[in-house]
């Protein structure tokens, strides 16, 4: 899974902004935010697949807390993007 | 109908009256031994003639299985009402409870979740006053 690919998604997206929020999330509380915060309410089985998604593309690690599940997003991956388009100095000359 | 009862399901029924009463604050409802396990409901000091919270056994070969699959995603067995999520975060942290989700602003409530130590999840949830 290549990482444009797995960002493309704007469920995928807000699920990566709330694990910058707070990194280290279960499954339901990454639910209860994506409901609450996003107007998302997508089941528990989509995001959970959309999770698989972000997880095989390198964006987040799981990790077990206790007897649950836990998410961490990992920003490494979206380097690429950085150094494939440096955002070079000469573009301020368009900006006239 | 009415709502007199609702419950969870424990690993332990008298680690988990002491958790729910000497930890949480909890009152003891009824206590009514029945062979191997007991009757053991807990009320709210906030509401002592209001709905009672069951702690039943576990026995059930079902039970666990269950439990350890909603653990496992996060999902709590229930809900209970708090004034202010942070403060009761605060008491109970002090008192050593384990939280896997700590005070979450999520728009009309903050919810938090900790660990029951007797097998469940089990959510604080503030209802934020509406503008």
């Amino acid at each position: 899974m290549d990482v444009y690919r797995a960002i493309a998604d704007p469920t995928r997206r807000a699920i990566l902004d709330e694990l910058v929020d707070r990194s280290g999330q279960s499954l339901f509380e990454i639910c209860a935010r994506l409901t609450m915060k996003h107007g998302i309410n997508s089941s528990r089985q989509a995001i959970a697949q959309h999770l698989d998604v972000l997880e095989a593309a390198g964006l987040i690690r799981t990790r077990r807390v206790g007897r649950s599940k836990h998410h961490w997003f990992v920003g490494g991956p979206l380097k690429a993007i950085a150094e494939r388009w440096p955002i070079s100095t000469d573009e301020r000359g368009f900006e006239r | 109908m009415r709502i007199n009862l609702a419950g969870v399901f424990v690993d332990d029924q008298q680690k988990a009256l002491r958790f729910y009463t000497e930890t949480l604050g909890f009152q003891v409802k009824h206590n009514i031994p029945l062979g191997e396990y007991a009757w053991i409901t807990v009320v709210s000091a906030e509401d002592p003639e209001g709905t009672e919270f069951l702690l039943e056994p576990d026995a059930h070969p079902a039970v666990r299985p269950f439990l350890k699959a909603i653990v496992a995603d996060g999902i709590p067995s229930t809900s209970f009402a708090v004034d202010d999520a942070q403060a009761e975060y605060e008491r109970l942290v002090e008192k050593g409870v384990r939280f896997v989700q700590s005070p979450t602003d999520l728009g009309t409530v903050v919810t938090a979740i900790f660990d029951d130590t007797c097998g469940n999840l089990i959510q604080i949830m503030e209802e934020k006053p509406q503008p």
